[in-house]
């Protein structure tokens, strides 16, 4: 015990300022009224759901957990049920073989809810499909969707490949910010 | 020569690692395969090809008997490199083995309409999923095969065609997404012409020599025999024939998993969305109280088409695409990738290349090393552990964003050698780094192992005996802490590990604490290696010798000890240098059907824990 508190107080608390909300990463502008946002405060909970990535975004998803970027300061913590969440973060172009359960995922989440697609091929379907306007383009593929947008409705995108967990984190604040008045 | 049997002839591949390539034939599949398993020899990968001749690039090549030579030897193979085997006949299958000399690629011809071969996974048991991958996406079929359930397959395309034969519609059109609300189907063929999308099915069908009806068939055994007969569309589990001899699905992605039964045994069916971040995949559990009396897993949740991908890339393109097949593997797979080009184009990167190449691989390692410590911790509620050991893999990955310009050091190994380079001034940071992480992480080891909580939680969670674990081919850092003594940076050292005489960490005792000490002194030597390599890193400003195109009918095969174990990736090119074929294989495929057993006995709550101290990937084997 002493060991762990000793190491404790030595490594002192190494949080760094959370990055500001960035409106340019939004997908759909003023999905929830400003006044829930209110609601929801700083306080969020939210369920990841891996629609197939590669699982280079859930390391950094992890990231965000860790001691820097500290999510959980925030009032924000990661939930095991989607019926526990205000927000899905969704990673992956969306396989086929997990549509069901993703649309299953955002139907068992009370409203109001967001969703923050995570990564390019959460933005765009990525490296794994065809994005060139081809016939086999589009961003799909017998076995992909592409991006999130496809099967479930998008609030903001985050690109990245995969994305740091500065940006995710901004991701999840601009979601849950208010829109900046034009 | 690796082995010897009078019906192979093997021929050395260029390249990096000691491997050779051999035609055979179908028949002499499995006394060759008991020759390697008899001499302790293991099964790497099993994958196939489609080498028919309307594939595209597949023309160049005179068409060769179908039945690949019934009495001779295999042919003797092109002057420079070797040819793809089979080019030009019907299917091939290709078999990657291995055994203390080195990698041995078997490829043998199968039939055009009747892609049948010898079932190897009693000789090897982790071939059962391979083959049946095989089938889901390429029909070909292992013969006496005692499960035939489908694998990478759920609804994305119905069990009458194969993505990965060259004939195959991509167009997303073909499989049209379930609406939203609607249960995802596989359509009936019977239903052919009264649906939309059934209608395109019997055009495609129309077009698939393959897509025969079948009879009418009674039980199973003469229902197969007869599926043989008559064309290779074999009705799996969880389908029936119908009277008209279709393939019909008994219910929307049915997939029969082994009932337990008895009093008071019930079912816990766990995801394929799980409560932690993690991937999707699906577990169920047959359970009496809290212990676990029996696991089955069912995959292919994250199968988003890679291997077909990577057919229309260039090579460049593919290297990326390769650094995908599994984030947290990303430098092993494109690694492995390049060593498979470079093994192709007869090209050796320039030595700093290659040092720097074993420094991203070292690095990858640690970083994983330091997040599954810090997980194992906080599994077993000491989130201490968690936030120590992140703090450490931050700085790491801080460290490599500012050096090599990825957190994860993603497409910086291309194929010919390295995309960035370490400048002499840099190299201070990762000593003095090297130096942090082997102090704290010294400590924390301290910390772990005299917390009994800890220890009381690790010692006997998730065991898998030595002899267990050498029966199920059990590999990489779980397979050396269960005995299994394979560490392809010390059996078959390319270079830089050539110098660089690595240590193999290996314990017996086979359970959660065993694969944490492995770990540990893993991520101790890594870091050992890590300084060694900045010591000896050959100075030059040369850091690839770029490969423009690669040269056509060729194969090639790379394999890398990435952290979870030994990552492999073949590639074959057609006549025109293209990627015809590209098989990523990870070490996976070999653990995830090991779990199963290592879960027995005890209770769902240490399942997590026995989970994450194996920490395999789905991506790697969705594909």
């Amino acid at each position: 015990m002493y060991q762990i508190l000793k190491q404790i107080i030595k490594t002192g608390i190494q949080t760094e300022a959370a990055p500001l909300p960035d409106d340019s990463m939004r997908v759909e502008t003023k999905r929830l009224q400003e006044g829930i946002l209110h609601v929801f405060g700083g306080a969020l909970n939210i369920r990841h759901v891996d629609a197939g990535s590669c699982n280079g975004c859930e390391l950094e998803i992890h990231a965000v957990n860790n001691a820097y970027y500290n999510i959980e300061g925030l009032g924000i913590k990661f939930v095991a049920s989607p019926r526990h969440a205000d927000m899905l973060l969704v990673t992956g172009p969306v396989s086929r073989h997990m549509v069901t359960a993703l649309q299953r995922t955002y139907d068992a989440t009370p409203e109001p809810k967001l969703v923050v697609a995570i990564g390019d091929c959460g933005c765009d379907g990525g490296i794994f499909c065809s994005n060139d306007g081809s016939p086999d383009g589009g961003g799909e593929s017998y076995a992909s969707c592409g991006k999130v947008a496809n099967v479930i409705p998008v609030d903001v995108a985050v690109s990245g490949c995969p994305p740091t967990p500065a940006a995710i984190l901004q991701g999840i604040l601009t979601a849950i910010s208010a829109q900046k008045k034009e | 020569m690796p082995i010897t049997h009078p019906n192979l002839r093997l021929t050395r591949l260029d390249g990096a690692i000691p491997a050779w390539l051999g035609e055979i034939k179908p028949g002499d599949l499995l006394p060759i395969c008991q020759n390697v398993s008899g001499g302790g020899g293991r099964l790497l990968a099993l994958w196939g090809s489609d080498a028919r001749e309307q594939g595209r690039g597949c023309d160049t090549l005179p068409a060769e008997p179908a039945d690949c030579g019934s009495s001779r030897i295999a042919p003797p193979p092109a002057p420079e490199g070797c040819a793809p085997p089979c080019r030009g006949r019907g299917f091939a299958l290709h078999v990657a083995l291995v055994n203390e000399a080195g990698l041995i690629c078997l490829s043998m011809a199968l039939d055009a309409v009747q892609p049948v071969y010898p079932d190897i996974s009693r000789i090897f048991p982790a071939a059962s999923r391979m083959q049946r991958a095989a089938y889901d996406m390429l029909g070909i079929y292992a013969q006496e095969n005692h499960d035939h359930r489908k694998w990478v397959r759920h609804a994305a395309w119905h069990g009458g065609s194969f993505p990965l034969r060259k004939d195959f519609e991509t167009s997303p059109h073909l499989n049209p997404l379930p609406q939203a609300g609607e249960e995802a189907t596989v359509p009936s063929l019977l239903e052919g012409g009264k649906q939309s999308e059934g209608a395109l099915l019997t055009d495609a069908q129309s077009r698939d020599p393959l897509s025969n009806s079948l009879g009418e068939t009674t039980s199973h055994s003469t229902r197969l025999q007869e599926t043989a007969a008559k064309s290779l569309v074999i009705p799996q589990a969880g389908e029936r024939t119908n009277e008209k001899g279709n393939l019909e699905s008994l219910e929307p992605d049915a997939y029969p998993f082994v009932q337990v039964e008895g009093q008071g045994v019930h079912e816990i069916p766990v995801g394929p969305v799980h409560a932690g971040t993690i991937e999707p995949g699906h577990f169920r559990f047959s359970v009496v109280g809290e212990k676990v009396l029996r696991l089955e897993e069912r995959f292919g949740y994250t199968h988003k088409g890679i291997e077909k991908r990577f057919e229309s890339l260039t090579l460049q393109q593919g290297a990326k695409l390769a650094g995908r097949v599994s984030g947290d593997s990303t430098v092993a797979y494109a690694w492995a990738y390049a060593m498979a080009a470079e093994s192709i184009a007869a090209v050796t990167p320039p030595d700093r290349a290659l040092w720097l190449r074993a420094l991203f691989l070292e690095r990858e390692r640690i970083a994983n090393h330091l997040g599954d410590l810090g997980y194992l911790g906080n599994d077993v509620a000491l989130s201490f552990g968690f936030a120590q050991f992140w703090i450490l893999k931050e700085q790491l990955m801080r460290n490599n964003a500012v050096l090599f310009g990825h957190r994860y050091l993603m497409d910086q190994i291309i194929p010919g050698g390295v995309a960035v380079d370490l400048a002499e001034s840099d190299m201070q940071t990762l000593r003095d780094e090297c130096a942090m992480l082997e102090r704290e992480a010294r400590l924390l080891r301290g910390i772990y192992e005299e917390h009994a909580g800890v220890q009381d939680r690790f010692i006997g969670a998730g065991r898998v005996e030595p002899k267990l674990a050498a029966q199920l081919g059990l590999c990489g850092l779980a397979g050396r802490a269960s005995a299994q003594a394979w560490d392809a940076r010390v059996q078959f050292p390319c270079a830089p590990y050539d110098k660089l005489d690595v240590q193999m960490a290996t314990y017996r005792n086979g359970d959660v604490a065993a694969r944490v000490i492995v770990r540990f002194d893993e991520l101790f030597e890594s870091l050992r290696l890590q300084r060694e390599i900045l010591a000896n890193l050959i100075h030059g400003d040369d850091l690839a010798r770029p490969i423009e195109k690669l040269p056509g009918n060729g194969f090639g095969i790379g394999m890398v000890e990435g952290w979870r174990g030994e990552v492999l990736v073949a590639i074959h090119t057609d006549a025109q240098g293209n990627l015809t074929r590209v098989h990523p294989h990870d070490p996976s495929w070999q653990n995830w059907p090991v779990l199963e057993h290592a879960v027995l006995g005890n209770i769902v709550p240490d399942f997590p824990l026995i989970n994450k101290s194996f920490n395999l990937s789905y991506s790697g084997q969705d594909l």
